[in-house]
């Protein structure tokens, strides 16, 4: 799909060369403008949900970082939480030690998880299909077994307790309504986004879509497969470290659930709602699934994974370019129906 | 008698267990490439069909294996065909999410009907108790176990290796388009070959219940050791389950007996240096 669509696009702008392809995708659109502005909403309309609001932006954030390996390089992960994790535990740990501010906390957070993500990125490079699913499954269960041990050091079953984020800017203090919670991961998550969105319309990111394509064919055109997925693994963990360390910041608890299966799932679940390789979808799904869970929460979270699992099939079985690519489906047949209208209209 | 003989009669009885959930996945995992995640479910549902046979109908234990069985095989029979059988040419990740979904709703099914706590099962006296035998005491119901695991594997490999039918599964397994080039009927193949599978898994749930007990996360926690068992073993290969099911079995009981705190952290280091030693497992010809 999305190749045949990236394919009509350059053969549109192929006379004007790769440059001006990649310059023309580039450029903002006025639905990501209005979008942005409209994330803005929340501090005006509603502001008793602004701690609602910040644990979207922060989800919406880590299902972008899975995005740039799933969507856009065909790296499948079941465990993408073991770098949330390690964000998050970074975060928290050195808070207890007594540095509580937030922005060099969020740095070191991400360096600790890119550290870790560059390690294992050797290994995932290596492997495809089912040897790679078993292998992010195992490696996030070994984490998350690895924290529950290590008891003096994650607090392990209870979770770490202590943790103190000072005010951000030494100014805003992180408090219970979530102003400063939700303006700080949402400056996070734009600006992030930002540079998510550059890589993606570089030639690196170009080269990314043609390694998830086909992976076999790459290397053939003197594409580095390997060192292409190394780099935008370690990318992926970096983001996905600042996304939990933003959450144990804002929320001054990590517990072990911050790096389990199930977060790992649920983030899944969000990007395939949304819809995999838009850069959006990850966001989209996000706000959905969240949102719903909100609503529900009532439910006991054993029910709640019913619905989760119903939707799931039901978004592989009739929707498998997500939310978004269902709606850009809708919008090319009205356009296809109104470009009919307007012919039958001339006489 | 030193307790390391204790510790292998459990890991056996364990890994017997582990190779009647795991090999219908093997088996089928290897004919269409197909990653069903929901594997364990069919197992967790028939574990909570001899329970409620039991307790609530009063049926003999013995009684109930065939009925697991069976609804282990119509529950996969219905889903291939609902279903799984739409996304065989699908991609992976499809495929993982879409049987990962069935994962999540079988166990809110599994929790709403009956509760997230463990299911109360009382064995037939006969299978209670222990034999002393050299100053060990072995538990008779994991002989037991470890004898109707057995002979069903010996059933198993004869039917495998010995009929038509077999032949067909091993020739479809080998090279699916080949055996389809030569008027074999994979499809219909394959749906026998799944539901033996979910058959296969729903006895084991039935036969694990009081070993490892029974409660809704049961298709979740044993999907990965499963997997494992597959993935270590080699997709399609019998012997490579049988090996590997032993092998995590034993292994997982020594763990947890000799270093408790890390046994969890070793079983999951093992399976991925064995995933990078030998992507294919350990019998795997791809």
């Amino acid at each position: 799909m999305t190749s045949d669509s990236i394919a009509a696009a350059a053969r549109e702008t192929a006379p004007a060369g790769a440059r001006d392809f990649l310059r023309g995708q580039i450029r903002w659109r006025w639905s990501e403008i209005v979008f942005w502005l409209a994330t803005l909403l929340p501090f005006v309309l509603a502001p008793d949900y602004l701690v609602l609001a910040s644990q979207v932006a922060i989800s919406a954030l880590f299902a972008l970082s899975l995005d740039l390996i799933l969507g856009f390089s065909g790296i499948v992960s079941l465990g993408h939480a073991a770098y949330f994790g390690v964000g998050a535990y970074t975060a928290g740990l050195i808070s207890v030690w007594g540095w509580g501010e937030p922005l060099t906390g969020l740095v070191v957070a991400g360096i600790a998880a890119g550290l870790v993500g560059y390690v294992t990125s050797f290994v995932i490079a290596r492997f495809r299909h089912l040897a790679l699913i078993m292998i992010t499954l195992g490696f996030g269960l070994l984490l998350q077994e690895a924290a529950n041990s290590a008891g003096w050091l994650t607090g392990g079953f209870n979770g770490l307790q202590g943790i103190h984020t000072w005010p951000l800017l030494g100014k805003f203090e992180f408090d219970l309504y979530g102003y400063t919670a939700y303006a700080y991961a949402l400056a996070g998550l734009f600006l992030i986004f930002l540079v998510a969105r550059r890589i993606i319309h570089s030639p690196f990111g170009l080269a990314l879509r043609g390694i998830r394509e086909n992976g076999a064919r790459m290397p053939a055109i003197g594409a580095p497969t390997h060192s292409h997925i190394r780099t935008i693994y370690t990318i992926a963990a970096i983001i996905a470290g600042i996304a939990g360390a933003m959450l144990t910041q804002s929320t001054e608890t990590v517990s072990l659930e911050a790096l389990g299966f199930q977060r790992s799932a649920d983030v899944l679940v969000m990007l395939i709602l949304g819809g995999t390789g838009k850069l959006y979808g990850g966001i989209i799904g996000a706000v959905v699934y969240m949102v719903a869970r909100d609503q529900f929460a009532g439910l006991n979270p054993q029910y709640w994974y019913f619905w989760i699992g119903l939707l799931l099939i039901a978004v592989v079985m009739f929707l498998p370019n997500g939310i978004l690519g269902g709606l850009e489906l809708l919008a090319e047949s009205a356009k296809a129906q109104w470009a009919k209208s307007k012919w039958a209209k001339t006489p | 008698m030193p307790p390391v003989f204790g510790v292998l009669f459990d890991g056996i009885a364990y890994g017997m267990l582990l190779f009647l959930m795991s090999v219908g996945l093997s088996v089928t995992l290897g004919m269409m490439n197909f990653v069903n995640l929901a594997h364990c479910s069919f197992a967790m549902l028939g574990g909570y069909v001899t329970v409620t046979l039991m307790n609530a109908l009063g049926w003999p234990f013995f009684a109930t294996l065939p009925v697991a069985f069976i609804a282990g095989a119509v529950a996969s029979i219905v889903l291939e065909r609902l279903f799984f059988r739409r996304f065989y040419n699908s991609n992976e990740l499809n495929q993982c999410l879409l049987t990962i979904g069935i994962v999540f709703v079988s166990i809110a099914a599994a929790a709403y009907i009956y509760g997230t706590d463990q299911q109360p099962m009382q064995l037939p006296p006969y299978l209670q108790g222990s034999i002393h035998f050299r100053g060990l005491d072995l538990a008779v119901y994991r002989l037991f176990l470890i004898a109707a695991a057995a002979l069903i594997t010996i059933v198993l490999v004869v039917t495998l290796e010995w009929t038509r039918f077999g032949a067909q599964v091993r020739a479809a397994v080998n090279n699916q388009r080949m055996a389809r080039g030569l008027g074999i009927d994979v499809d219909t193949l394959f749906g026998f070959t799944f539901a033996l599978g979910g058959g296969l898994a729903g006895l084991g749930g039935a036969l694990a219940i009081a070993m490892l007990g029974l409660d809704p996360s049961f298709a979740l926690t044993y999907l990965i050791y499963v997997l494992i068992v597959v993935s270590v073993g080699g997709l399609g290969s019998i012997a490579g389950s049988f090996a590997a099911a032993m092998l995590l079995g034993v292994a997982d009981m020594a763990g947890e007996y000799y270093i408790p705190a890390l046994s969890s952290v070793l079983i999951y280091l093992v399976m991925l240096v064995m995933i990078m030693w030998r992507p294919s497992g350990l019998f795997g010809r791809r």
